[in-house]
């Protein structure tokens, strides 16, 4: 009975007038639904793209900013590096991989062994993005990521590094709390401008790069900043680690086997 | 001069939307700035009115008359969103320029004029050109408008210099009122007289008569 009943329904709305209040409902439900499957239609269709707009649009500020913070507006590409095996892992797209997400997440971080956890991070992310430039098809400045624990506050830098992985390019920080006036002279030009040419291990390899008390004495000691002596040591230890094995200590490895 | 023909080419300067009915100067202002700007808005815009017109023209005859207006503004608010997303996809750099300028296309008046006043009673056919004459002539001033603003405010044009500015070494001294809104004005007013000096026809009768100062300032 239903189908013969839908049927003589319809054709009754269909003879009413087209001012009639049935009509005018159906045909506001019609006009409102066929515009909201259009509508629906072309923004599902359309996200990928979108999406991948805005992606590119974070990764060009990122190397931006990491461009403007070690003051070299040559080109940079980033790459998604596995920290445990230093290999660049091409399976994860530098534009969609966020780095301080993963480090929050327990599937994408591991537990740091305290001993180890020189620079008071806890867990410490399976990948990192670096930054490279490559001339020849060999790497000639490496920028890397790097936090740690200062006196107050966590300090959020860059360390760039020429492509020998060992001479320091840049060391910048651009996220940090530290007493201001003392700490956070970090941040300053002067200070900034002593880590130039300075490098991060001896001939042996082993990571060397140190800030002093007071002056500073060979290629492997900055000095530090008066009244800042911890913040000093953060940095220090935040550079170990992240320069050790648990940091990029393997992917500088193959940088200097040439296999990057 | 045949009647279809009239429809496309009346709007470009014998009814123009924006210097004869001065419909549509917000977006005109907003998005002058430079040309690429002003060249993707005509392009937006005229695809949703020529497309608008012709939706709306062939569903004249059923649209109910007590929900007339919405239904036409249901159609024109998705074309925009469609429009937007498409540029969102394909132009990004430029649709974050845009910003809202787009969406508002919702709001311009032109195409809520032109469906109302056009496609409710007229067939398809005419009802198409009649949309896309007058996308082509609000194109037509925003491309005089944002070629001057950007040749004059920064001396280039489509991001290509022109006159080699002071900044770069040249003679030329950017005139940076030309990136403010009010320049727009000066020159949609400048535009407005020059085309009503030329086609004396459509300047307006003075709606009253002013007064004078022996008059105490009353007509």
């Amino acid at each position: 009975m239903t189908a013969p009943d839908t049927g003589s329904w319809w054709r009754r709305l269909a003879a009413l007038p087209k001012d009639s209040a049935p009509k005018t409902i159906a045909f506001a439900m019609l006009v409102a639904v066929v515009a909201a499957v259009l509508v629906s239609f072309v923004a599902v269709t359309l996200r990928p793209l979108q999406k991948a707009n805005l992606e590119r649009e974070r990764q060009g500020r990122i190397v931006a900013i990491v461009s403007r913070a070690i003051g070299d507006a040559g080109p940079l590409s980033a790459h998604v590096v596995e920290l445990k095996t230093g290999r660049i892992a091409p399976e994860i797209d530098p534009v969609t991989f966020d780095q301080e997400a993963a480090a929050k997440k327990p599937e994408t971080s591991i537990a740091l062994p305290p001993a180890a956890d020189i620079a008071g991070l806890g867990r410490r992310e399976t990948h990192a993005t670096v930054f490279l430039r490559r001339e020849g098809g060999k790497p000639t400045l490496i920028v890397l990521p790097v936090r740690g624990q200062g006196y107050q506050s966590t300090l959020y830098g860059y360390l760039a590094l020429r492509g020998d992985g060992v001479t320091v390019a840049a060391l910048t920080f651009y996220k940090q709390g530290e007493t201001p006036g003392l700490g956070s002279r970090i941040t300053e030009p002067a200070w900034q401008g002593l880590w130039p040419g300075k490098r991060i291990a001896d001939d042996s390899g082993t990571i060397r790069i140190k800030v002093v008390r007071g002056a500073a004495s060979g290629p492997h000691e900055v000095d530090g900043i008066s009244g800042a002596t911890r913040t000093g040591n953060g940095v220090t230890n935040l550079l170990q680690f992240w320069l050790g094995a648990y940091g990029f200590g393997p992917f500088l490895d193959r940088v200097k086997a040439g296999e990057i | 001069m045949s009647e279809n023909t009239r429809h496309l080419t009346d709007p470009l300067i014998a009814s123009n939307p924006l210097t004869v009915q001065i419909l549509g100067i917000c977006s005109a202002l907003a998005v002058t700035t430079s040309l690429k700007t002003a060249l993707v808005m005509c392009a937006a815009l005229t695809a949703v009115l020529t497309v608008s017109s012709g939706l709306i023209s062939s569903l004249r005859n059923r649209i109910p008359v007590s929900i007339r207006l919405i239904v036409q503004i249901t159609i024109i608010a998705s074309l925009v969103i469609v429009v937007d997303e498409v540029l969102k996809a394909y132009a990004f750099e430029i649709s974050k320029r845009l910003s809202v300028f787009v969406g508002l296309i919702i709001t311009n008046c032109i195409v809520l004029a032109r469906a109302e006043a056009f496609a409710m009673r007229n067939p398809v056919g005419p009802s198409v050109l009649d949309g896309l004459g007058n996308g082509l002539g609000y194109s037509l001033i925003l491309i005089v408008i944002g070629t001057l603003r950007e040749l004059l405010g920064a001396g280039s044009l489509l991001g290509y210099p022109v006159f080699p500015t002071v900044a770069d070494g040249g003679w030329f001294q950017p005139l940076k009122l030309m990136l403010l809104a009010p320049s727009a004005f000066f020159l949609l007013g400048f535009l407005v007289w020059a085309v009503r000096s030329w086609r004396r026809e459509q300047v307006e009768k003075p709606e009253f008569a002013a007064g004078t100062a022996d008059q105490g300032g009353r007509p």
